[in-house]
């Protein structure tokens, strides 16, 4: 039974010229314990799915499942209110920019009692005591006096850490980190991603990365699921991933890595990825890919076996009938 | 080997910050003291974290703001303000945000012509559109692009636009301020080809400015590793890469997440997080985070020092490896 | 390397359906709005009256039938369909004032915007771009300004200047130029801090072509808002400095002159005041609304996809 289970889900934007689909047909399992990442370029629908299950979508977004459960409850059938006991408390997540995510206006210890306050009930003291121990797990060096510090006298990384204390408040079982350190130094990044490592050793939470880093996916990740213009199009474990991609957008998109370069000029993967103008017919990105052939750009393929890393092509590279033949 | 382009010589600018009516101002050094050449055919990188400085090192070299310290040359010339309306032919800048580089109310073809309207009276207007379609063609754009705007194109269409307008009075260096690091992965590669490919075609010099050490390791001929406004590092691409003589840059280099998944790696944790550029500590400016400090990093700035690969470290790594 | 070349050629075109041009995604936020609709609707039929407005009304506005003062409207007891709304104290067509003043409202929201606009724009962007001390010295000006209530300042301009359309217009106009001023300069200075104006620098762009050509035609989108809200004001000082006398002088048929010409028959003759404060009030209304439907389509962070 999987801590977060997610079938068929669907977004759907309108927009100044219709309907716009960010998200097509996912679906997602996280188990407890695990590091989930969700790689992709923009435009991916990485991040909307995920807003989506938080609800957290503006007006324009129609969210269509088949099944959404976390910790075997329905948040389908669910009601607001029982929706909010859990998004927050058992559910929690993070975000790319530490400073806007941070209210301004209050010091970081005011906002983090209040949230504290507002889901735990805690006293005054309880609260006082409880964020000086989250500062003290997340790494805040001397706590008690960044707890009267506001968002602008701190880094972006301490930010950071501020909102994972905050997330990690109520002891969540799972935490949505969406480009967590996209906007920190690497060196920070670096300090941010054991952290995370780490409270995740420590709690036995279920942890889901969202990013579009493939470095950041190799050394923090332990499952990898692939999105492509709102579709899922592989997932596998991140050493099989890496050495034996089977959807040919992930093998392009790892031969283009500048870090993987052989020759002067980088394998590159032309075209860009289909807006709303533009959705072909068949597999989403069969206009890009060099295999593609007219029954890839007729029909969409659905996604292949555990096997194959659950890759929507027709052709998976990398697998025993294409070296066979 | 050719003769540098471009020579910059303790280059260094200063702010004064803060103050207000009654506050007192204060100096931010941005960038203290760096030197370095621009060859012909050749990329310079500069890498470090935000706030190094960097960014106002290539406002400089742009003429975008003027050296406090120091002096830059163009082929020989000292350049002085007074002269930049003249000079700023040969140097053109591309930003790091496509979305925010282009003019959104111009046409492809006005934001191309511009350079050529402003700096070449004499052109006359078919010249003008006739180079402008070329350049576009140049860079794998499309002729009929030349009518549209911005708001038609993709990031990494708008990129090359941008390295279009750049190109259009035919500079000797360019400087690439971050040039692919808002760009999608599958665009950034095409991006650094075309980038190389026009270099190769016209001997371009390129100083690169990136945080991406991956990027860097990918395109960049010599490095300049900066922290705090002051070079700490500064040689041959390889060299850097295989022996990082400053801790900094080591850290640096194993911060950086690679691609391979389980690799065996001792990855060095820094500790603490970039000092402000308004108190940069007395000594190196490292010395606060670094993990072999001895007294006397607190005390003197150590110089940059040995030969070609040369770095500013009183207890350099790896000096036996390097020979 | 020709590989690659061949392969940037591909790469790079977007072609198939083209996205929606600008003017269509305009009109697609702006229809949103119903009551922005209605308001542009009322306000083509306001200006199509101010244009020919002489040609449609039923009778000379000017002109006196002294058998008839004081007419009800038409489909009051005593009203007669030869005047459909009546006629005022000297015998003069309600209706056909009441078009031919449209003229005069409208002359007087497109002189004071106009006068209004180019002067503030101008001095904003000069504010945006001059050094500190400059922009101080400007700005505490135009803070005065802000600082009188703006009818009151409009009516001491008028009564320095001499009562009469012009003069109004005038006063009204220097009474709105602080707005314009602010917004400019704001929009200025945020548009100042984009690559693309670094980049005309770079390219060697001089002031003036910075201001005109790189940076106001990015401004224009708040001011284009701040011009149609600001019509609606000027028609409703214009009427309000025409009610005290300072405006327009009779027999202009303006109508805030015609409420004050009015005003003593209040009692016995409802239409004369209502009518002209209903063509005042309809039209300021549908051009507010109009305003608000223009802001939501142009201001790009009130967008909602």
């Amino acid at each position: 039974m999987s801590l977060l289970r997610i079938r068929n889900l669907s977004v759907d934007f309108a927009t100044a010229s219709g309907a716009f689909r960010a998200v097509d047909a996912v679906d997602q399992d996280v188990d407890t314990g695990e590091i989930l990442a969700i790689v992709g370029e923009s435009g991916s629908g990485k991040s909307v799915s995920m807003l989506a299950l938080m609800g957290l979508l503006p007006w324009t977004a129609t969210i269509t499942a088949d099944e959404m459960s976390f910790d075997g409850k329905d948040l389908l059938r669910m009601d607001t209110r029982a929706k909010r006991r859990i998004i927050g408390n058992d559910l929690a997540m993070i975000f790319q920019e530490p400073m806007s995510s941070l209210n301004p206006c209050f010091t970081v210890g005011w906002q983090i009692k209040e949230s504290l306050r507002y889901h735990l009930g805690l006293d005054r003291r309880a609260r006082h005591a409880r964020a000086i121990e989250l500062f003290e797990q997340v790494g805040i060096p001397d706590p008690e006096k960044r707890l009267a510090a506001f968002p602008h006298q701190m880094s972006g990384g301490m930010n950071q850490r501020v909102m994972i204390a905050m997330a990690i408040a109520c002891k969540p079982k799972l935490l949505i980190a969406d480009e967590p350190t996209t906007a920190l130094d690497v060196t920070i990044q670096a300090q941010i991603l054991d952290l995370l490592a780490s409270l995740r050793d420590e709690t036995g939470m279920g942890l889901v990365l969202i990013t579009h880093d493939m470095g950041v996916v190799a050394e923090t990740a332990e499952r990898v699921s692939v999105q492509y213009a709102g579709q899922k199009v592989e997932e596998q474990p991140v050493v099989d991933l890496f050495a034996t991609p089977h959807h040919p957008y992930t093998a392009a998109l790892l031969d283009a890595l500048p870090e993987r370069a052989t020759d002067k000029f980088l394998p590159t993967i032309p075209g860009v990825v289909p807006g709303q103008f533009d959705r072909p017919k068949g597999c989403l990105f069969s206009p890009r890919c060099k295999f593609a052939d007219a029954k890839c750009k007729a029909t969409p393929p659905p996604p292949l076996g555990a096997d194959l890393g659950f890759a929507r092509c027709f052709y998976p590279v990398n697998s025993d009938e294409r070296i066979a033949s | 080997m050719t003769d540098p382009v471009m020579q910059a010589r303790a280059l260094e600018r200063h702010y004064n910050v803060g103050g207000g009516l009654f506050g007192k101002t204060r100096v931010l050094r941005a960038v203290g003291g760096v030197d370095f050449d621009l060859t012909p055919g050749k990329t310079l990188a500069v890498v470090g974290e935000s706030g190094c400085g960097k960014s106002t090192l290539a406002r400089m070299v742009a003429m975008i703001e003027e050296p406090t310290e120091g002096t830059l040359s163009l082929d020989g010339k000292p350049v002085l303000p007074e002269d930049w309306a003249d000079l700023r032919k040969s140097v053109q800048i591309v930003f790091q945000d496509p979305y925010g580089s282009l003019n959104p109310r111009q046409r492809i073809g006005a934001i191309l012509e511009e350079p050529l309207i402003i700096n070449r009276k004499e052109m006359s207007k078919e010249d003008r559109q006739a180079k402008g379609r070329d350049m576009l063609r140049l860079v794998g754009l499309r002729p009929e692009h030349y009518d549209r705007y911005p708001h038609m194109f993709s990031g990494g269409q708008r990129q090359r636009i941008a390295i279009a307008r750049a190109l259009m009075l035919d500079p000797k260096v360019v400087v690439l301020d971050e040039p692919v690091s808002a760009l999608d992965l599958s665009i950034q590669s095409s991006i650094l080809n075309l980038l190389r490919e026009l270099q190769e075609r016209l001997h371009l010099a390129y100083l690169f400015i990136s945080h991406d050490l991956s990027v860097v390791r990918h395109v960049a001929d010599d490095l300049i590793v900066m922290y705090l406004g002051r070079a700490v590092e500064k040689g041959p691409k390889a060299d850097v890469f295989a022996n990082p003589m400053h801790p900094y840059t080591k850290a640096l280099l194993s911060a950086t997440p690679r691609t391979t998944p389980n690799a065996a790696k001792e990855r060095i944790k820094l500790i603490g997080e970039l000092p402000s550029p308004m108190a940069i500590p007395d000594g190196c400016p490292f010395a606060p985070r670094c993990w072999k400090v001895q007294p006397d990093c607190r005390a003197t700035v150590p110089a940059l020092s040995g030969g070609a690969h040369s770095a500013a470290c009183f207890y350099p790594e790896g000096e036996a490896a390097s020979e | 390397m020709t590989d690659t070349t061949s392969n940037e050629g591909q790469g790079a075109p977007v072609d198939g359906p083209e996205r929606p041009g600008q003017l269509r995604e305009f009109w697609f936020y702006f229809r949103e709005n119903r009551g922005a609709v209605i308001g542009l609707w009322i306000f083509a039929v306001f200006a199509f009256l101010a244009l020919f407005g002489p040609w449609i009304a039923p009778h000379d506005p000017t002109a006196q039938a002294r058998d008839f003062t004081l007419l009800p409207p038409a489909w009051q007891e005593g009203g007669s369909w030869t005047y459909v709304l009546g006629t005022d104290p000297l015998g003069r067509d309600m209706l056909s004032r009441l078009i031919v003043g449209a003229r005069y409202s409208f002359f007087v929201g497109v002189v004071v915007v106009t006068v209004a606009a180019s002067g503030g724009i101008i001095i904003g962007l000069l504010t945006g771009f001059a050094p500190k001390w400059v922009d101080s010295i400007i700005m505490r000006v135009m803070d005065i300004i802000l600082a009188f209530p703006s009818l009151l300042l409009a009516l001491v301009l008028v009564a320095i200047l001499g009562p009469s359309l012009t003069n109004a217009m005038i006063a009204i106009a220097i009474v709105l130029q602080p707005h314009y001023v602010r917004l400019t300069r704001a929009s200025v200075m945020s548009e100042l801090q984009k690559d693309y104006v670094t980049s005309a620098r770079v390219a060697g762009a001089g002031l003036g072509r910075l201001m005109f050509v790189t940076v106001l035609p990015n401004c224009l989108a708040p001011i284009i808002v701040q011009a149609a809200l600001s019509f609606s004001t000027a028609i409703l000082d214009a009427a309000a400095l025409g009610f005290l006398g300072m405006g327009a002088q009779p027999p202009t048929p303006e109508w805030g002159t015609m409420l004050a010409e009015a005003r003593e028959f209040i009692l016995r003759a409802w239409w004369v005041v209502t009518f002209p404060g209903l063509a005042i009030l309809v039209t300021v209304l549908a051009i507010n609304l109009m305003g608000d439907g223009l802001r939501d389509a142009l201001d790009p962070k009130l967008k909602r996809s």
